[in-house]
């Protein structure tokens, strides 16, 4: 919550929270769990980034880039990134069916509709990726 | 207070708008380009390949997009967790400015590398 928003509760009692308050329950911890991986998709950004810049430098710099990609760390990292990755889009798109209502008339389009629109969404946009990058 | 009620809404769309580019673009990427070569899973896209798609209109409208919102989406979800995970609520305006500047910073970098 932002804290500014606060200030006028001035009497709120709010018993003290150990810091690591999110280690005593899995439901805690997934879900700052799911919150961080916000680390990854802003790593996921810089590393586009350098990646284009090796692009547009030429196939020798590409090559350099490709080459660390191999090293046996940085291909464990990277797994981590993309489970985590899997992670957050899973659960946004399930985030989706309560963030969107959608009427068709009188009628509530029903969750599980919603909710495949988004996975069709998500393949089409897998698709198109592999399509457009000739694998 | 009334730049407040402005502020918010706004990174709150930048926040759920990079949310859902990073969601639909981010892991197919990520599989393609980093994980699935070095794994021996994929050939390497083609150096010209890539350089064709970052160089059209329509590829560096895309990155542009893609990685600016996604590093909003970073900034203002990173911002909260810091709040609500470590309890840093004294420290609200000092981590504001520090993640909405790393992304706008990083923002401008992505803006030199797109488009130059």
């Amino acid at each position: 919550m932002n804290p500014a928003y606060r200030r006028h509760h001035p009497k709120w009692y709010r018993a003290r929270m150990p810091i690591f308050w999110w280690f005593r329950k899995a439901a805690y911890f997934r879900f700052i769990a799911r919150e961080l991986t916000s680390v990854f998709v802003a790593y996921s950004s810089v590393l586009l980034l350098v990646q284009l810049r090796a692009v547009a430098a030429g196939p020798e710099a590409l090559a350099r880039f490709t080459a660390w990609l191999h090293l046996r760390p940085v291909v464990a990292l990277h797994v981590v990134v993309l489970l985590a990755l899997l992670f957050h889009t899973v659960t946004w798109l399930h985030l989706a069916p309560r963030a969107i209502v959608i009427r068709l008339g009188r009628r509530r389009v029903p969750d599980v509709a919603v909710l495949l629109g988004h996975y069709g969404a998500w393949l089409a946009a897998s698709g198109l990726v592999v399509w457009l990058l000739r694998l | 207070m009334t730049g407040r009620r402005l502020r918010e809404p706004g990174l709150w769309l930048l926040f759920s708008a990079g949310g859902t580019l990073a969601a639909l673009f981010l892991p197919v990427l990520a599989a393609v380009l980093w994980v699935a070569p070095a794994l021996g899973w994929l050939a390497a896209p083609a150096h010209d390949v890539l350089a064709a798609a970052a160089r059209s209109v329509a590829g560096r409208l895309f990155l542009t997009g893609l990685i600016v919102l996604a590093l909003f989406h970073w900034a203002h979800r990173f911002r909260y967790t810091l709040y609500d995970g470590l309890q840093l609520y004294h420290l609200n305006q000092l981590i504001a400015v520090l993640t909405y500047g790393v992304a706008t910073v990083l923002s401008v970098a992505a803006g030199v590398v797109v488009w130059r």
